[in-house]
């Protein structure tokens, strides 16, 4: 029996003024599958990914995100929405004004989330725990290495327990060992919290590892569509070439 | 729907060659047609310098966003007590000396010719008037506008650059009620308490500067000061310092989360501020000079 789907996009189409970005793209996401998504940078693999939780309006076209028509929602219904879609940032969009316990309990504190078996302060430490940073609770973000903001900001993310998390290029910037730690954690936290994912990436380690299939993006569509092994094997050189 | 109509006359008004720029995209159709054809009158509008009747118009949607988040909770009691404690504390000193230097500086000034008519008892009442009615008011805006405006543009423009903003949307933690609401609120509570120091600092310029051509006890300057002011100068002087604090921090707000991704609009949204806030505290004081004039 096929997953039960958690994303459907379909037709997505959006322009910046004469740019079309999205050319009336498709795609599905299955609950607890990591999807990869792979493309030349400019291409609109980020903007897919905010069109899914509306930080872009599309211009046309159907999303639905568990269920619901993500473009017929009203402010109150996006919200609820969103609390079930964790999105890692590029940069990790930690606020800088706020320590990291602060920017763990600041989700939980301005959506009331409640959770029967912990409190918030126990939601924290488990949520860093679970990305290996516990001792660094109580530091600012400006006293934070790159790898350790995103594995923070992976903790933000989690401390909502989505159902879905998309991650916008999780290893760009970093080394190749943290790079490959990232990745680990990818699948680490999909066993662990039975999330599905949309991995946006040009680290080809990193869709080695965390991906279950990936999509190529090419003029505002996919061009292909495989796993790892299928596509790194494709007849197309163009294909073979964005793995190198 | 205002920007539509304001989208729909701007077109007509420019004549806008639309067809020409849709040829270039002949694969959008439909919705997205318009959507495209949006976009596109909104950047050929801006080219024009007519962008400020949609920045009007967004900044009315936006005033009425935040001005809901007033009213729903979570109320974020900490951190406007934190950013009204940090605009206060940033802007008092200097509010208060300028208030000073103004007290002295127009005592000083006005000493001379109330002396050609025998009038210088007059003068801690003419000063009182004079910096309770409108110096007051408008210097410590202006400085506000400055300091505080810029500074919430700033910040916040760059928390947009970060994502920070998109990454509050995201999680559902409505960042219009954490970042803005509270900002604006604080801006709105501290800035007539700033006047009130900048005026308390003058009268004490003023005092200081009497006494230097002449005698004069402070308990007879609290007096002759006091006593031309009248509840009639004090309503309409308060009233619009909320006004100033309100619109400072809503502009500030505005310009900063309206900020584009590159890391110069953060200088740019902190210099719109400032402009557009300083124009703003000017035309508010006009309303307010005209109605207290009807009344």
């Amino acid at each position: 029996m096929e997953k039960e789907e958690v994303i459907v996009v379909k037709h997505l189409y959006k322009a910046f003024l004469d740019k079309v970005i999205l050319n009336g793209i498709d795609l599905k996401l299955h609950r607890g599958e990591n999807l990869g998504i792979m493309g030349k940078s400019g291409i609109g693999k980020s903007v897919l990914a905010k069109c899914i939780v509306r930080l872009i309006e599309p211009d046309s076209g159907e999303i639905t995100v568990l269920g619901k028509n993500v473009l017929a929602c009203n402010d109150a219904e996006l919200d609820e929405i969103r609390k079930k879609v964790g999105y890692l940032f590029q940069g990790g969009a930690l606020y800088d004004s706020m320590s990291v316990r602060e920017n763990l309990l600041f989700p939980i504190r301005r959506t009331q989330f409640i959770d029967k078996k912990h409190d918030s302060q126990e939601l924290v430490e488990r949520s860093l725990a679970s990305v290996g940073l516990l001792d660094v609770i109580d530091k600012m973000p400006s006293e934070l290495s790159g790898g350790m903001r995103k594995r923070v900001a992976l903790a933000r993310t989690l401390i909502l327990r989505p159902e879905i998390i998309l991650y916008d290029e999780p290893t760009t910037g970093l080394d190749a060992v943290t790079s490959g730690e990232i990745s680990e954690l990818i699948i680490k936290i999909r066993e662990e919290y039975n999330t599905a994912s949309i991995i946006i990436t040009h680290d080809v380690k990193c869709a080695k590892i965390a991906t279950d299939r990936i999509g190529i993006m090419k003029d505002g569509v996919f061009m292909a569509e495989g796993t790892y092994n299928e596509l790194i094997h494709s007849d197309e050189k163009e294909i073979r070439d964005y793995f190198i | 729907m205002f920007l539509d109509y304001i989208l729909q006359l701007s077109f007509l008004i420019f004549e806008f060659d639309y067809e020409k720029n849709m040829k270039k995209n002949t694969k959008i159709i439909g919705n997205r047609q318009m959507m495209a054809r949006k976009a596109l009158f909104q950047e050929e509008i801006r080219n024009f310098d007519t962008g400020i009747f949609i920045d009007l118009g967004e900044l009315a949607i936006f005033t009425g966003k935040v001005i809901k988040q007033f009213f729903q909770p979570p109320f974020e009691h900490k951190e406007l007590i934190k950013q009204g404690f940090l605009i206060g504390n940033k802007s008092l000193s200097l509010v208060s000396v300028t208030g000073f230097i103004m007290g002295l500086v127009l005592t000083m000034q006005m000493n001379p010719i109330l002396s050609n008519f025998g009038a210088q008892t007059l003068l801690p009442g003419v000063i009182a008037i004079a910096m309770v009615r409108e110096l007051g008011p408008v210097i410590t805006g202006l400085i506000c506008a400055g300091k505080i405006s810029s500074g919430i543009g700033a910040e916040i423009a760059a928390m947009t650059v970060t994502e920070q903003i998109d990454a509050m949307e995201v999680s559902g933690t409505r960042p219009l009620g954490f970042v803005v609401s509270t900002r604006v609120l604080a801006s709105t509570i501290t800035v007539p308490i700033l006047v009130i120091f900048a005026d308390a600092f003058s009268f004490l310029g003023a005092y200081l500067a009497i006494n230097v051509f002449s005698d004069m006890s402070s308990t007879l300057f609290i007096n002759n000061a006091f006593g031309m002011l009248s509840f009639k100068d004090l309503i309409p002087a308060t009233v619009k310092t909320f006004f100033f604090g309100f619109f400072i921090g809503l502009i500030g707000c505005y310009k900063g989360y309206n900020a584009n991704r590159g890391t110069e609009s953060v200088g740019y949204a902190a210099n719109s501020a400032v402009v557009a806030s300083s124009l703003t505290i000017f035309v508010i004081d006009l309303i307010f000079v005209l109605i207290t004039n009807i009344l």
